[in-house]
């Protein structure tokens, strides 16, 4: 059986436990003199046979489900006779991908070698094991862990309290899933980069100044050493980062003075959401208008100042950046600056100060450090922004500070290098995970120091 | 006394420059505005522009002769004739036929005003009706992609038209008889992707888009809510919780490739489960909009007055009745809302899906959840890729249509704001 239907089976078969579980309850009320000699009401009875049955299926089938495609497809491998065993991850990937392909009928058998064929009939042989065995072990743990509940149900016992304990670790683990997923992005990058530094040293990745990701596929081709210096990588995204920052923290933050101090409640009501509009536009949207209307408009412009541009300039793609982070820097400072006590911002008018003086000398800088953690959020969602400049920014690794050559960044690296025909072995993909651990702990560190400062902020005034 | 006087006198003679200062600052704010709204509109009229003759399809009607000696078929129900049969030529003859002054000589530059799939078009319609055969049928033709783009474009310079002068003054008198027309591109609405811009479509992005985020939905929203719940109602005050905490907050503003990369190593490297299928994509974009729907729905809880809470603890309910049968209900409309604008940004989400293979060419509309399928968005970095622009131009026209989806999703959210939050 699929996994899709075999859930919903799981999931009948906990409400025929409910019904059981609850009728079994009221019977055995019946003699005693009706449901007010239960413990629980019947519906706690019924909802603990219920979970009884449906939480332990659920698990088996989770992990069965999560495992059983590299557990099937070690034994194929293992079968393999011993002259086509794989010798590295990369042949292995290779060999599977074939083998499954024979197997789905998308290769003809009579274009693959002969043990091949026979390891797609094992795999399929296994696959239906697999399917049949696991239907087989979450139905019988579904009706006898049910079965279990359903005969322990007793008129006093606690049903009520059993169902809350159980919910309230169920609600536990949903939350406790943050964790696992922080844990899972830490393990996943981590243990790539670690192989990554086993073959390119430290120290190249770190202070190298070339970048060229192409690894040999024969051993006396020129240029066979691929180089793994990220500098020029980052210097491309902070060049971007910072053409983005330009545009968008000085419209996003006189954007929100205005709408925060001048504007009338109906300019608001109307400017705001049109604001927050720039907000909902997917990034490929963004990355659609940069790449083909913005960056052959720049490349123009400049041509016809007789200044030369590339055509995938930095300017575009950080221009629309910009754009993109508006509304981010303008609700995130409006924000801020509402927090700012009234009192003050009365004092100051008492004064006779006008309201861009409060504005300036007042409220600016008590909202100061709450802007600047603002700010930094901005930041570190532009450096790890993909779309916009996967699509409008180059591949090519110049060390340039100038806005019309074409630079790269990080993440348009880690695209490049993941999408497409792949081995998962070479360096090439390793410095994905190499570059995906650094944009990971670069931006876990902005947002660290950009949410305490925040946080500092809004305890100050509250 | 004259001093006062003299310093009432220097406040009035900077009251001037005071005003000015204070008008050119209210101008700066007047123009930050302006300059975000004027980039939304033209963003808006350039996609628009670029995209709205996507929803057009140009076709040819002629009168096809289904000659089974020129087809070289006499029987339309036998498998093997039919797969062997050539259903080009009767196009081409048709056509010739509509063109006044073509000649036979002429027949590959007429052939190249058909489009490629036509002859599979004229098969299927063979094989659905036999007793067409040796009958002469008016039948309606998608065009070749050159003549639609000649059609739509022809003075747009920055189109470069495929078509020789001859083949212009053709296209232009068919035009002109009704022969070819342009209508509502179906076509685009009912298919799949594929190499010929005019037969492609996004009914295979939609799909994908749609399990993709049944997935997402069915996961994340009770996943969330059930962890809201914990962090509001019953999490103890110590360093554990301070550390969820700390990790969802983190989580929020992890860049979304990053969440691509977990799906890579975890879900497809680690699980062994398959490249590019909607399941894949569903997890990895739950993982990524679960701190959006938790963060939103424990502020949806906080809202919740107390005296609810206490009334009901007052009667005698348990915590968790309290907070199943008082709390949750009336903290659902904003849940709801929360996770509304998380599937929004989950639907318009490309770059983690990159990353697990949902790039893949796929022609057919995926059947289900472990089915190679692409997502819209993806559909739209693929054909913006292309160097035609008559993909661009479905780009662009796929890119409407994402947009009306997540404006109506978000219009939808405010919408029940309004109708369904509860002010206390």
């Amino acid at each position: 059986m699929q996994p899709a239907n075999l859930l919903l089976l799981t999931l009948v078969l906990a409400i025929v436990a409910y019904w059981l579980g609850y009728a079994r309850s009221r019977s055995l009320a019946m003699p005693l003199g009706g449901i007010r000699h239960l413990k629980s009401l019947p519906f706690y009875y019924g909802a603990r046979a219920a979970l009884w049955s449906g939480i332990p299926a659920l698990i088996v089938l989770g992990l069965w489900a999560a495992f059983q495609g590299k557990v099937i497809q070690l034994i194929v491998i293992g079968g393999l006779p011993d002259g086509m065993m794989p010798a590295s991850q990369g042949e292995a990937s290779l060999l599977l991908s074939k083998i499954s392909n024979v197997a789905s009928g998308a290769l003809p058998p009579g274009f693959a070698e002969a043990p091949i064929v026979d390891a797609a009939e094992r795999l399929k042989a296994l696959q239906a094991q697999s399917r049949l065995l696991m239907s087989a072990l979450v139905i019988s743990v579904a009706v006898l862990a049910g079965f279990l509940g359903w005969l322990r149900i007793r008129p006093r016992l606690n049903a009520r309290a059993q169902v809350e304990s159980i919910l309230k670790w169920v609600f536990f683990a949903c939350a406790a899933l943050a964790i696992l997923t922080t844990v899972g992005i830490i393990f996943s990058v981590a243990f790539e980069t670690f192989r990554f530094f086993e073959k390119v040293p430290f120290t190249e990745f770190f202070f190298g100044s070339h970048w060229s990701p192409q690894t040999a596929l024969r051993a006396d081709q020129v240029a066979s050493q691929g180089a793994f210096g990220m500098i020029p990588l980052f210097t491309g995204t902070l060049l971007i980062s910072a053409i983005a920052m330009t545009v968008a923290v000085p419209v996003g933050l006189l954007s929100a003075i205005y709408l925060s101090e001048y504007a009338g409640k109906k300019v608001r009501g109307v400017v705001k959401p049109l604001l927050e509009m720039l907000a909902g536009i997917p990034t490929v949207v963004y990355g659609f208008f940069a790449a083909l209307t913005v960056a052959p408009f720049i490349s123009d412009l400049a041509a016809s100042m007789g200044i030369e541009a590339s055509s995938q300039s930095a300017l575009a793609a950080g221009a629309v950046m910009g754009i993109m982070i508006i509304p981010f820097v303008s609700s995130l400072s409006d924000d801020v600056i509402n927090a700012v006590p009234q009192a003050m911002r009365d004092g100051s008018l008492a004064l006779g100060a006008t309201q861009s003086e409060t504005m300036k000398k007042v409220i600016f800088p008590a909202a100061l450090p709450g802007i600047m953690g603002g700010i930094l959020l901005a930041v570190s969602r532009a450096i790890g922004e993909t779309m916009i400049v996967v699509m409008a920014a180059g591949l090519a690794a110049n060390l340039t500070a100038n806005p019309l050559e074409t630079v790269t960044t990080v993440t348009v690296q880690i695209v490049t290098l993941l999408t497409g025909d792949q081995e998962f072995d070479s360096a090439k993909t390793l410095a994905a995970f190499a570059l995906g651990a650094m944009l990971f702990l670069a931006t876990l560190l902005l947002n660290v120091i950009a949410l305490k400062i925040v946080r500092k902020y809004r305890e100050q005034y509250d | 006394m004259t001093d006062q006087r003299s310093q009432a006198e220097i406040v009035r003679q900077s009251l001037k420059r005071r005003y000015r200062k204070e008008r050119r600052f209210r101008a700066y704010g007047v123009l930050a505005i302006a300059i975000a709204l004027g980039a939304l509109l033209t963003l808006f009229t350039d996609i628009i522009g670029k995209g709205y003759t996507g929803f057009m399809k140009t076709t040819i009607t002629m009168d096809v002769q289904l000659d089974g000696e020129m087809m070289y078929l006499d029987d339309p129900t036998d498998e093997r004739q039919i797969k062997m049969a050539d259903f080009v030529e009767p196009l081409i003859q048709a056509l010739i036929k509509e063109i006044p002054g073509a000649t036979e000589e002429q027949r590959n530059q007429v052939r190249e005003l058909i489009n490629p799939y036509a002859s599979v078009a004229l098969r299927d319609a063979l094989k659905a009706n036999p007793e067409w055969l040796g009958t002469t049928q008016t039948m309606t033709f998608l065009s070749h992609t050159d003549v639609d783009v000649y059609v739509k474009h022809a003075g747009d310079a920055a189109y470069s038209i495929k078509l020789n002068d001859q083949q212009k003054a053709w296209v232009d008198e068919l035009q002109e008889r009704g022969v070819i027309e342009t209508s509502f591109n179906d076509v685009f609405f009912s298919g799949g992707d594929s190499r010929d811009p005019s037969k492609a479509g996004i009914l295979g992005a939609i799909v994908g888009s749609l399990l993709t985020m049944f997935v997402t939905l069915i996961l994340s929203f009770p996943i969330g809510v059930a962890a809201a719940i914990y962090l509001e109602e019953f999490a103890p005050q110590n360093k554990f919780t301070d550390f969820i905490e700390v990790n969802i907050n983190n989580l929020a503003a992890v860049p979304s490739i990053i969440f691509g990369l977990l799906g890579l190593a975890v879900f497809i490297n680690l699980f062994g489960m398959p490249r590019s299928v909607p399941v894949v994509g569903g997890l990895v974009l739950t993982l990524m909009t679960l701190p959006t729907i938790i963060i939103s729905s424990r502020a949806a809880i906080k809202s919740v007055p107390p005296s609810i809470r206490e009334a009901a603890e007052g009667i005698g309910a348990s915590k968790m009745q309290v907070v199943l049968h008082h709390v949750l209900p009336l903290a659902m409309p904003g849940m709801l809302t929360g996770s509304i604008i998380g599937m929004a940004q989950a639907l318009g989400e490309t770059a983690p899906l990159l990353l697990i293979g949902m790039v893949a060419f796929i022609v057919d509309v995926p059947d289900g959840f472990f089915d190679s399928a692409t997502v819209l968005p993806v559909q739209v970095f693929l054909w913006a890729g292309s160097p035609e622009l008559a993909f661009i131009e479905r780009a662009s026209a796929a890119i409407m249509v994402l947009l009306t989806f997540l404006i109506s999703m978000n219009a939808l959210a405010i919408w029940m704001r309004k109708r369904l939050e509860r002010r206390w």
